[in-house]
């Protein structure tokens, strides 16, 4: 923990807010600035060279599918993505850093999937997109590219602090038939070896993912359910507010990580 | 008209008589009937069971995946440009389904060195 990492956060807690947070979290950082890591740099050179190959890397084809389909119109109203937001460039810019967040008004926490499946069903009126779903997956990597290379940042709104100490929580809660945290591997373990591979830092900046143990683009919330897997554990359902808050806290820790999609892990 | 998803790629300045090394991406999940979906059920399989790629009216590329073969399945090849040409990839698979991206490979004439 650097001491100059954990006085920005505070000068960043206080203009954000003089008071609009009514109690400052408690959370200290674990990681600073300058160690903050990549999963890429954690894997292997075919996957990075994969990743870092233009035309080969697999991701490519779910972002043309997500080009397409964001011009495409359908549904009753006859209405397209681009319709209501423009072109992507300009109008999704720096849109999939602000996920997890709380929609304005009430509501629960929401990452950019729900988002794009909210947008779906209530705008368009077609809800033919679940969770994991080939068009969905498009879609949020589409947007997400639209914010390449912009660091996580975490939106100032004080409802999430509530939000983002459930996360933490979660993330230092020991778990599964192996009984192991989040913060057991990811913190305390991060560059040693689990069997064959590296234990990475588990940051999510790289979502969604192309992993080649799927086969195929999956989100975070995949990911997050690989890992309750691995330890072990019971899985919340699909799109439980727990793994909201997990994804939270997991993008406030890896704040300051450019996004990098689309991405390419083992 | 394009069915289904692919990418090709070769070297932007091509000239006549140019070997040139051909890339080839298509995306198919290429099950091979052991995996299961999120609920655990079996996946049928369904693989490419043939690809081919011509170039104007000469079929230059031809394979039959099965399922040995990764999701999303990549090709590199050479071809000999002789003039410009569309190249047009087709595949089937397990369901029948058929696929075809076609893209136009532009190949400038040599220069004869002058007198």
């Amino acid at each position: 923990m650097s001491g100059a990492r954990q006085l920005l956060v505070m000068a960043g807690w206080l203009l954000f807010g003089a008071g609009a947070f009514s109690q400052p979290p408690l959370l200290t950082r674990t990681l600073a600035l300058d160690q903050l890591r990549s999963g890429l740099t954690f894997s292997g050179p075919d996957v990075q060279s994969l990743q870092a190959d233009a035309f080969a890397n697999p991701g490519l084809l779910w972002l043309a599918r997500g080009e397409s389909l964001w011009g495409q119109r359908v549904g009753p109203q006859n209405l397209s993505c681009q319709d209501c937001h423009g072109l992507k460039t300009g109008s999704m810019q720096g849109v999939a850093v602000q996920y997890p967040k709380l929609p304005t008004g009430s509501g629960s926490l929401i990452n950019l999937e729900d988002q794009i499946r909210a947008c779906r069903t209530q705008r368009q009126g077609v809800s033919d997109w679940g969770f994991e779903s080939d068009g969905l997956l498009a879609m949020t990597l589409y947007v997400t590219e639209a914010s390449k290379g912009l660091p996580l940042r975490l939106s100032p709104d004080p409802r999430l602090a509530v939000h983002l100490q459930a996360g933490a929580s979660l993330f230092q809660r020991q778990q599964g038939q192996l009984n192991l945290s989040c913060a057991q591997c990811h913190d305390q373990q991060q560059g040693r070896r689990l069997y064959s591979d590296r234990l990475s830092q588990g940051q999510p900046n790289g979502y969604p993912v192309y992993r080649l143990e799927w086969q195929t683009l999956g989100s975070l919330e995949r990911r997050l359910r690989s890992c309750y897997a691995g330890i072990r554990a019971e899985s919340p359902p699909w799109g439980d507010p727990k793994m909201r808050q997990l994804a939270l806290y997991l993008t406030w820790r890896g704040e300051g990580l450019p996004l990098e999609v689309p991405a390419v892990r083992k | 008209m394009n069915q289904g998803l692919a990418r090709l790629q070769w070297p932007q300045n091509i000239v006549a008589g140019d070997v040139v090394k051909v890339r080839l991406l298509v995306q198919h999940p290429m099950h091979t009937g052991y995996q299961q979906d999120m609920q655990g059920s079996v996946i049928a399989r369904n693989v490419l069971l043939w690809l081919t790629c011509t170039l104007g009216d000469q079929q230059v590329f031809r394979v039959e995946p099965s399922s040995g073969i990764a999701a999303n399945p990549y090709f590199e090849f050479f071809v000999r440009a002789r003039a410009s040409a569309d190249m047009v990839v087709r595949w089937q698979d397990d369901l029948g389904v058929v696929g075809k991206w076609q893209q136009r490979m532009v190949v400038v004439e040599r220069q004869t060195p002058g007198p």
